[in-house]
């Protein structure tokens, strides 16, 4: 695979010890490519939420090595590179439940992320803008999260995750709010984001309707990443370059 | 993009009440400040204003304000004959307690030496000095008097036809300036009956003498006016006020008078010492006391007040760490909301203070240093206080963000 993004090689995250020990993930190895769509299905309770947030830095696994963008971060539970500026800089995270900071507007929960990367106000705000405009709430921007519907919410975590072009998607049931051609909607802008911008994006889901969007489906059980449908297209064809959206 | 402002505005209402509760507690430390500051104003205020370098006092004591000292008013011209000395006054001073329409005035009643003082050196905020050697007074606007207004003190009526402002004794009763003899006759005034017993006592004391029982006119003189008996003293003096003249050496005019073995004599920094160290003292302490109490308060209140608003906002903390903010934009954002509630509950303690001090009962002063170092203490204590909020801040994990 041709500009690997993602590597982890036998992830293994284990909880507690002894009677109350549980393996939540057993040796999980995946490759995402950069420009590549994937996402990982599997039960309830399989480890799939719990690879994300590995591969994210923000839960670090038992034992196991992650290498992103072909720089080893994580061995072990140990963080080779500091997690949080990381993460600001290359990893965009969405999460189940919206997550919005709740004392700041739509455009600020989008314009803080460029801003604690660095990014000027003044453009942060019009990129956040630009960004909200992109996902259809734009004029949702002056309202604070529980002015916003379900899928207003989401969309604007989806805008944050995007807001410093990162290199990592991660998102973990991003549609479980969504009715289902609002979900559709925003399973394909991953797939554009992808594609347009080259990153490697990794979708948890358990909505098998728009499973279509992507170019690799793995499934994940028992806390082992069993299977990977046939790669489609897109990653071998990505060019390298960062398209804005 | 300032999150500490973004959250105060989001959260403006309970940032109000709360800004207006921690305000009103720094009112009252401001105000102790104040009253401490007030007080011990008070206490030397007279000593200070009188402009005079020397007290003499009766033999022993630490008169006239930390205890009782009486001198013979002849006194007066002993030390006005010192060499170096430009003037000698007589001092009396007195506390009374009366009823004014029903309610209690108490006021320090204090001489002036007419026609030498007249009271041109007291600080009239309206009206006059004395101009007759009776029935006039003087009085601070702290008692309520009116200019005009007529007070019966004793045996006589006498009128208000000065005010002075902010003149108290170290017990912040309000003083009233009258010509000594009038203060005299109210210091010493006594009913009829009082006087009919006290001469039938002194005869009854001359009956049981020889010389008495065989010098008639003797038991005649005894039950007379007690002024035109050469065996009883005047009306005596609390001390004897001296101004020096010009470049005149005080320590050798102290050392002079000093030498008299019936008085003791003391500077101007004595009495105020005396004043501080003796009459205030134990009131400079317990307001001292109240004052560090109410400053740990407020700081544990602050504390409080800052950790439950950064427990509030948790989550948000957790999703900021899970977008990448450092721990210092954490530190930041708490401790600049800490700064805030600080800055804005010493505004509105000096606000609600200048509104409120003027109802208090004892003098509020506040000086532009004590005002900067309440500043200071309350920054202090913002910083302090917004650690606890910090401490639980830094330890919160981003994935608490990924959870319910």
């Amino acid at each position: 695979m041709r500009n690997v993004a993602i590597e982890t090689h036998g992830l293994t995250k284990v909880y507690g010890s002894g009677h109350t020990e549980v393996v939540a993930m057993r040796d999980a190895s995946l490759c995402v490519a950069h420009g590549q769509c994937v996402a990982l299905i599997g039960p309830s309770g399989a480890g799939k939420s719990t690879f994300l947030t590995a591969v994210g830095l923000i839960n670090p696994p038992t034992a196991g090595r992650i290498l992103i963008g072909g720089r080893l971060v994580m061995e072990g539970p140990r963080a080779l590179t500091n997690p949080r500026t990381f993460r600001r800089k290359h990893i965009g995270y969405i999460s189940q439940k919206a997550n919005l900071i709740r004392f700041l507007t739509a455009r600020e929960n989008v314009q803080v992320a460029m801003e604690l990367n660095g990014e000027s106000s003044r453009a942060a705000r019009a990129r956040a803008l630009e960004l909200l405009e992109y996902l259809g709430v734009r004029e949702r921007a002056a309202g604070y999260p529980p002015e916003l519907s379900g899928g207003e919410q989401q969309r604007v975590a989806v805008a944050r995750a995007l807001a410093n072009r990162p290199s990592v998607i991660l998102a973990d049931e991003p549609t479980a709010a969504l009715d289902g051609p609002r979900g559709r909607q925003v399973m394909e802008l991953f797939r554009r984001v992808a594609h347009e911008q080259g990153a490697a994006v990794i979708v948890v889901t358990h909505d098998h309707r728009a499973l279509d969007v992507f170019d690799t489906i793995y499934e994940m059980e028992d806390g082992v990443i069993r299977s990977g449908a046939a790669e489609l297209s897109a990653a071998s064809t990505f060019s390298g370059g960062k398209a804005r959206p | 993009m300032n999150l500490a402002r973004k959250d105060v505005w989001h959260n403006r209402g309970r940032f109000a009440l709360t800004t207006l509760g921690l305000g009103t507690l720094l009112m009252i430390v401001m105000g102790m400040g104040g009253i401490y500051r007030g007080l011990t104003t008070e206490a030397t205020q007279l000593v200070d204003k009188v402009g005079v370098e020397l007290w003499v006092v009766q033999r022993g004591t630490r008169g006239p304000f930390a205890e009782i000292s009486r001198v013979p008013k002849t006194l007066v011209d002993r030390v006005a004959a010192v060499p170096g000395v430009a003037e000698a006054r007589a001092f009396v001073y007195h506390t009374i307690q009366r009823l004014r329409a029903g309610k209690p005035l108490r006021a320090s009643v204090l001489g002036l030496d007419w026609p030498t003082d007249k009271g041109e050196w007291l600080p009239l905020s309206a009206g006059r000095p004395l101009a007759q050697a009776h029935f006039e007074m003087i009085a601070d606007r702290s008692l309520g008097l009116t200019l005009g207004e007529r007070l019966p003190l004793g045996k006589e009526t006498y009128t208000v036809v000065g005010l002075t402002s902010g003149m108290s004794d170290p017990a912040g009763n309000g003083f009233l300036f009258l010509t000594l003899a009038d203060s005299q006759a109210v210091q010493f005034d006594q009913s009829p009956e009082g006087i009919r017993l006290e001469r039938q006592a002194r005869r009854a004391r001359a009956e049981q003498i020889d010389l008495g029982n065989t010098q008639p006119t003797m038991l005649e003189r005894a039950a007379g006016p007690g002024s035109q008996l050469p065996a009883l003293p005047p009306n005596q003096i609390s001390a004897v006020m001296t101004r020096l003249a010009p470049g005149v050496n005080e320590a050798a005019v102290k050392a002079t008078i000093d030498g008299w073995a019936d008085v003791s004599v003391y500077t101007r920094a004595d009495e105020a010492k005396m004043l501080l160290m003796g009459v205030v003292e134990r009131s400079r302490r317990q307001l001292g006391l109240f004052r560090v109490l109410l400053t740990t308060v407020s700081g544990i209140i602050m504390a409080l007040i800052l950790y439950t608003l950064t427990m509030d906002k948790l989550h948000d903390i957790a999703l900021l760490k899970l977008i990448g903010a450092s721990n210092w934009v954490i530190v930041k954002l708490i401790m600049q909301q800490a700064i805030a509630l600080g800055a804005l509950g010493y505004a509105v303690a000096w606000l609600l203070g200048q509104k409120a001090y003027p109802y208090f009962p004892r003098r509020v002063i506040l000086t532009p240093d004590d005002l900067l170092m309440l500043a200071g203490v309350v920054l202090g204590v913002s910083v302090v206080a917004s650690l606890v909020g910090i401490w639980k801040a830094l330890r919160v994990q981003p994935n608490v963000a990924l959870l319910g």
